[in-house]
């Protein structure tokens, strides 16, 4: 089930937002394969008959009073904040120029 | 390394008796006043400065440890109310695995794209501790965002394993392992995603417990895959894990996978272990696919494992023979299910409201600067399973891929209930082998995931898990684990049954393992 291709990657790499070199492109593209050709087995016991799991202990919805309380102030929540304009995150352009 | 909080004052022959004690023995001196957790933080900040060149285990120091201890010691010293109110391990001293957040030091994951950064809050555990009066020495090395086995994918440089500093510590927490292991700390904590608690333990001597998943807080800690991840214990004694447990764990209404049941005290479950016949009528479970030759096992590890099973059986245990055929699919599901869910977890690392940020030259808008700074900030297995996980949750792969992972987890849950239904606790090595060479199996992803192959079951089926010392293996004199898994929230039968083969195992040697551990200054 080997269809790890270099414009696969490419593509995967577009959707997790990371800008990787060509080369980094070639060496992940080899080593998914094998990594995928491994972890496929899966499909070998995963019949329809079996339900999935998908949280190992079962916990209902969790909910709290609505009261309100202290939460962080805007200076902490910028504390860690590359870039600030006032009390807010300030980002580069969001649209391309084409855009 | 940062902080400046060594000192320079000598202890002397005092200050390196004080390292050699674990943490049950410290809190008996601090209560009767024999010393003071000034005294016994100056110890160890002592032997931070002189061994942890070698071993690496720390990224920070807390400029402010020994302030903490001096408070701690000033309540303990004005009695009445504010003295009798300090928690049992109050003025211990304790390294934080740096997955974690405080609000007082930088917290990265071991990872570039958070260098740095300071939280503006302290993760759950980390708050109790503070409330229990532990005296944080500073924060540990680790794989980036805890993605490995060996803590080489640390962007901070490698871990060295104090009974060979050119071996592996372990991973993701090699660096709480080692600093356990090479009396840095008394206690460390721990995050076990698929065993990145108990396998450094395992390889370093030490012991290391993954929870009941819901059992302790995960509010602040760096999420890696959130139906996996748990926060536990890195000791020197089972005793001292469950002292530790007791302070951290129990319900957070932060945490909407936290369990909101009362827990029995751990320390006391070490405790009972430790009296005559605690182990009498326990059904011992052996996991058969995990516990014979020609399952990637060295034989010394399996040599010590089976005689460490022998031993409690001629305390009365009895031992099972059990089979849980889903296991040889454990680590096919696993990593397929962590890929998938940190790359979802990760994606809140977009340059706009915490760590690094890298601007392409000439500009560029915000998802080309996203997409810059991950690439920088990001190591080469962060990637690596980042877009693994991105393939296994896209379109026309989901069902084949991350779907088959999660039945395949109903499969190995089924497997342990099935031994369950005819033992109290099941056996295995903690680690396929001893520590490895570091540098040996970096180039090799494979090769690396097959040494989670013990642990990895557990987290899949969210039952606690402890590895404590069995020995050391013949073929090269490196320590060797053995891990005790129980049915959810049964997490007090690990600690009964581990106290009990400590006890056995240390007078089997004459004292602790760790005795036995080269010296490193």
């Amino acid at each position: 089930m080997s269809e790890i291709t270099p414009e696969v990657v490419t593509h995967l790499a577009h959707l997790a937002r990371i800008a990787l070199t060509d080369e980094e492109i070639a060496r992940l593209t080899g080593e998914l394969a094998t990594i995928v050709d491994s972890v496929a087995k899966v499909s070998e016991v995963a019949t329809p008959d079996v339900e999935a799991t998908s949280h190992p202990i079962p916990l209902g919805t969790v909910m709290r009073a609505d009261v309100p309380g202290q939460t962080l102030t805007a200076d902490q929540a910028l504390s860690g904040a590359p870039e600030r304009d006032g009390d807010r995150f300030r980002v580069s352009a969001i649209l391309g120029e084409e855009q | 390394m940062s902080g400046s909080a060594t000192g320079t004052t000598a202890t002397g022959a005092a200050g390196s008796e004080l390292i050699t004690l674990d943490a049950s023995e410290l809190a008996a001196k601090l209560a009767a006043g024999e010393v003071s957790s000034v005294e016994v933080t100056q110890a160890h900040l002592n032997r931070i400065a002189a061994v942890d060149g070698d071993i690496h285990a720390f990224l920070h120091l807390n400029a402010a440890a020994l302030d903490t201890a001096a408070a701690i010691d000033k309540q303990r010293a004005a009695g009445g109310k504010a003295a009798e109110t300090l928690s049992p391990l109050a003025g211990v001293p304790i390294a934080i695995k740096d997955v974690l957040c405080t609000f007082d030091m930088p917290s990265t994951a071991g990872s570039r794209i958070l260098e740095g950064w300071i939280p503006p809050y302290d993760a759950t555990v980390v708050a109790r501790l503070r409330a229990a009066g532990l005296v944080p020495l500073g924060k540990t090395n680790m794989d980036e965002f805890a993605m490995g086995s060996s803590t080489e994918h640390s962007a901070y440089g490698n871990t060295h394993n104090p009974w060979d500093l050119t071996r592996i510590p372990g991973g993701s927490g090699g660096g709480s392992a080692a600093a356990v292991s090479s009396f840095e700390a008394p206690l460390a904590l721990g995050s076990d995603t698929g065993g990145s608690i108990r396998q450094p333990a395992a390889v370093t001597g030490s012991v290391g417990m993954k929870p009941t998943y819901g059992g302790v807080s995960r509010y602040g800690a760096i999420a890696l895959a959130s139906s996996l991840d748990q926060v536990g214990p890195v000791t020197r004694t089972v005793l001292d894990a469950g002292l530790l447990l007791d302070v951290i764990g129990g319900h957070d209404p932060r945490d909407s996978t936290s369990i909101p049941d009362a827990w029995p005290s751990f320390a006391e479950a070490a405790r009972a272990g430790t009296r005559d016949g605690s182990v009498r009528g326990l059904k011992i479970g052996v996991v058969r696919e995990l516990s014979q030759e020609g399952q990637g096992f060295q034989p010394g590890v399996l040599q010590r494992f089976h005689e460490s099973l022998a031993l409690l059986e001629a305390q009365g245990a009895e031992l099972v023979d059990v089979s849980a055929p889903s296991f040889d699919y454990a680590i096919a599901a696993y990593y397929l299910i962590l890929p998938a869910e940190a790359s979802s977890n990760l994606a809140k690392f977009d340059s706009v409201r915490f760590g690094l940020r890298v601007t392409p030259p000439g500009g560029g808008t915000v998802e080309q600067v996203m997409a810059a700074t991950r690439e920088a900030g990001f190591g080469d297995e962060v990637k690596r399973r980042v877009i693994l996980g991105t393939y296994a949750l896209s379109a026309g792969y989901y069902d084949a891929y991350y779907g088959s992972a999660q039945k395949v987890r109903t499969l190995i849950q089924n497997d342990f209930a099935s031994a369950f239904s005819v033992c109290d606790v099941l056996a295995t090595p903690s680690a396929p082998t001893t520590a490895f060479k570091l540098g040996s199996k970096l180039d090799d992803p494979l090769a690396m995931y097959v040494n989670d192959l013990t642990t990895i079951p557990a987290n899949l089926a969210g039952v606690p898990g402890i590895s404590l010392p069995a020995g050391l293996a013949t073929e090269d004199g490196l320590p060797v684990g053995i891990q005790f898994m129980a049915p959810a929230r049964e997490d007090a039968r690990l600690f009964t049954v581990g106290a009990a083969l400590e006890q056995l195992l240390v007078a089997q040697w004459g004292g602790p393992l760790l005795a036995q551990a080269p010296a490193l200054v």
